[in-house]
């Protein structure tokens, strides 16, 4: 899997100017024993992150996103995890580095935004305080310094009246000044990089169209990398620069966001897209549901994790989809798009089967296009 | 929270209240001369001598008659009599069938030699089981988390008596090493009362910190897959300090509230630990007074006083709550 460690500080965005990405995950695997045996969270995954892009991950829960992302700050309990693989972190490999380094690395370099901020934040300590303290970790300053960085935080962050509800408890704010705080909290070290899992999924969709705001306006500021894990392409179109897509703990497809939205090549994200509501789309379009359930991780299936759900299974020859696990391997249509599947033509696919379904509007006005282009 | 403190105390007397009419209902309802135990013990009873008793007593009375004079003698002084008059001053408990004193006098000697027991036994068990709990969390799966359970699990399922029991024979009766046990005030020597209460200190201190040991593991492991313990781990905070500061934090506010009513049924007697190491304590007190005849106002003093202590620490248990976690509003 080494040919698709760089694919994405290749991929010619403006804002990216590092050389080598800030974060390159490569080839990592993140299994935990149990008494039921292994159970493969995640399973040769690799990708990079530059400073200033952001990288979506998508995938249904269990699919590996958040256990990948938090192995980046090495969250899992050494004893109970077997890591494999490298992360490194502006260049400094994080796989079995020690917990004094990784201690240095956590809330300063690299932040995290957590779901749910209710269950996420200590309840019993004020958010000033908390803020403070992540502050203090990082910087030799005294209380009252650091309890201005948090006001300043907080007004940074578009908290009302920071200054006095910096005393608040977590359970005195509500949902979106709750996820508010989170990310001034993340934030108070500048760090280089965030992690934001699921950060607007709690969240009523104003309040998280607000949050992504504050997300991009932070990244423009900060100039950090974000890695944005969710379940919701919306989100994903709205924030990502480029997406990677994961299902039973790999990678299964990955590339630019427009890219990967307009030219999906894999039956997995096609099923991502048939189920998500468009709003634009005619009311005749079909939300279709992934039919089954996700794969286990201790018995993963054989050959291509998604076979036993793919209702493209019988369009490639043999039983490859059961026997071999495909390769990232490029798309046809796009150097920097690559994709695990076993299909000969998934674009052809996409354009003829799966887009009518979905939206048909758009594909009668590409078949209408493309009958435009063969007149000319 | 003023507010609240008020009803709850209004509710707690009236607990009170209940309990005191119960048990004296039940005193007096249930033997069928109540005066025939003091008779017997005032030499030769014959049945004149029986009825000039029950009419003295006022046994002849109405039972909420005599709850009546009972209960407003804790507020003014009165006069007992059976046989010789005895004085009562307020608050009066009555005076014991038995040791012919003034209950509460007895009370306010005992009772010190409870607090005792409880406060240095607290002092010891409750530091240390939340220190054991902490360290087997923390070290879970390993030896020492195996080692510090099993032991617990083996002390705990000793018969307190016995462990107190061979405490007394070994280190008082035949190492000598706290030869005396007996209660001795504080304000009377306070050396002399450490030395002599050290033992039932220890005693009491280790066997409890077992179960304290274990409510703070089970506590401290459930708290460490909170997220919040996630967060201050992804802060870059000292393992150490989130173990400490964020983990226990939240972890010891369900063993605070189980530590406060230990506490206080502590209070209401140790009677195994006052028995055997010969300390004149409210257990000690209340269990002789169920020896026939039936010193009935110590009884009624003991139960009482173990109620108010209960009603009292729930109270406290509750504001203590609400300071300790912010999400409780008293109200």
């Amino acid at each position: 899997m080494s040919t698709d460690t760089s694919f994405l500080s290749g991929s010619g965005s403006p804002s990216t100017r590092d050389d080598v990405p800030f974060l390159v995950v490569d080839n990592l695997s993140v299994r935990f024993p149990t008494h039921d045996g292994l159970v493969q969270a995640v399973t040769d995954l690799s990708y990079s992150v530059s400073r200033g892009q952001t990288l979506g991950i998508v995938g249904e829960s269990g699919s590996g996103k958040s256990v990948s992302s938090m192995a980046i700050l090495g969250l899992h309990p050494p004893q109970s995890t077997r890591l494999e693989g490298s992360i490194k972190v502006g260049g400094h490999e994080i796989v079995g580095a020690h917990e004094d380094q990784m201690r240095k690395l956590r809330g300063a370099d690299v932040a995290m935004i957590f779901q749910d901020a209710l269950t996420a934040l200590h309840p019993f300590y004020t958010i000033g305080r908390q803020i403070s303290e992540a502050y203090r970790v990082h910087h030799d300053v005294s209380k009252s310094e650091a309890r201005k960085r948090a006001i300043e935080m907080l007004d940074r962050v578009g908290i009302p009246q920071a200054r006095s509800r910096i005393d608040d408890f977590p359970h005195q704010f509500s949902g979106g000044m709750r996820q508010r705080a989170m990310i001034a909290m993340a934030l108070v070290n500048d760090p280089k990089l965030l992690i934001a899992d699921e950060p607007t999924t709690a969240l009523d969709v104003t309040v998280q169209a607000q949050i992504l705001d504050l997300l991009q306006d932070l990244q423009r500021e900060f100039d950090s990398g974000i890695i944005m894990i969710t379940h919701d392409l919306g989100v994903i179109a709205e924030m990502a620069d480029d997406v990677l897509v994961m299902y039973g703990g790999r990678a299964v497809e990955t590339g630019p966001t427009k890219q990967i939205l307009t030219h999906p090549e894999m039956p997995y994200t096609w099923g991502l897209l048939s189920s998500v509501p468009d709003v634009t789309a005619s009311v005749d379009a079909r939300l279709i549901p992934i039919p089954g359930n996700p794969p286990s991780l201790l018995n993963p299936p054989s050959g291509c994790p998604f076979h036993p759900r793919c209702t493209h299974r019988d369009k490639v020859p043999g039983d490859l989809c059961t026997s071999t696990l495909p390769d990232l391997l490029p798309s046809k249509s796009s150097g920097d798009h690559f994709r695990r599947c076993h299909l000969p033509d998934p674009e052809v696919i996409y354009r003829q089967e799966i887009l009518p379904e979905i939206a048909p509007d758009l594909a009668e006005a590409i078949i209408a296009g493309d009958e435009d282009g063969g007149r000319r | 929270m003023f507010g609240y403190i008020v009803r709850r105390l209004f509710s707690a007397a009236l607990v009170v209240i209940l309990i005191s009419m119960t048990v004296f209902a039940f005193f007096f309802l249930v033997p069928k001369d109540p005066a025939r135990p003091l008779c017997n013990l005032n030499g030769r009873c014959n049945e004149e001598k029986l009825a000039l008793l029950t009419e003295e007593m006022g046994f002849n009375d109405s039972v909420v008659h005599q709850y009546g004079i009972w209960a407003k003698g804790l507020f003014v002084d009165r006069t007992i009599s059976f046989g010789p008059k005895y004085k009562c001053s307020a608050p009066c408990l009555g005076i014991s069938y038995s040791t012919r004193t003034e209950v509460t006098e007895d009370l306010k000697t005992k009772f010190p030699a409870t607090l005792s027991i409880a406060i240095g036994a607290s002092i010891i068990f409750l530091p240390l089981g939340v220190f054991l709990g902490v360290i087997a969390a923390r070290n879970r799966g390993t030896f020492i988390d195996r080692g510090l359970v099993s032991f617990s699990i083996l002390l705990y399922s000793i018969p307190f008596f016995v462990v107190a029991l061979v405490a007394w024979i070994f280190f008082s009766l035949t190492w000598q090493i706290f030869p005396d046990t007996t209660y001795v005030p504080f304000t009377q020597n306070p050396a002399t009362w450490f030395w002599h209460m050290l033992l039932p200190w220890l005693v009491l201190g280790l066997t409890n910190s077992t179960a304290y040991a274990r409510y703070t593991r089970g506590q401290m492991i459930e708290t460490f897959g909170e997220d919040y313990v996630r967060t201050a781990t992804a802060k870059g905070l000292h393992s150490r300090t989130v173990m400490l500061r964020h983990a226990l934090r939240a972890a010891i506010v369900p063993i605070i509230t189980i530590f406060g009513l230990d506490f206080a049924y502590l209070l209401t007697g140790t009677l195994t630990l006052e028995w055997i190491f010969g300390i004149d304590g409210i257990g000690r007190w209340s269990i002789e007074a169920l020896r026939q005849p039936i010193d009935f106002p110590v009884v009624a003093a003991t139960v009482l006083v173990a109620a108010v202590i209960i009603v009292l620490a729930n109270l406290v248990v509750d504001i203590v709550y609400s300071v300790i976690d912010p999400r409780v509003r008293l109200v």
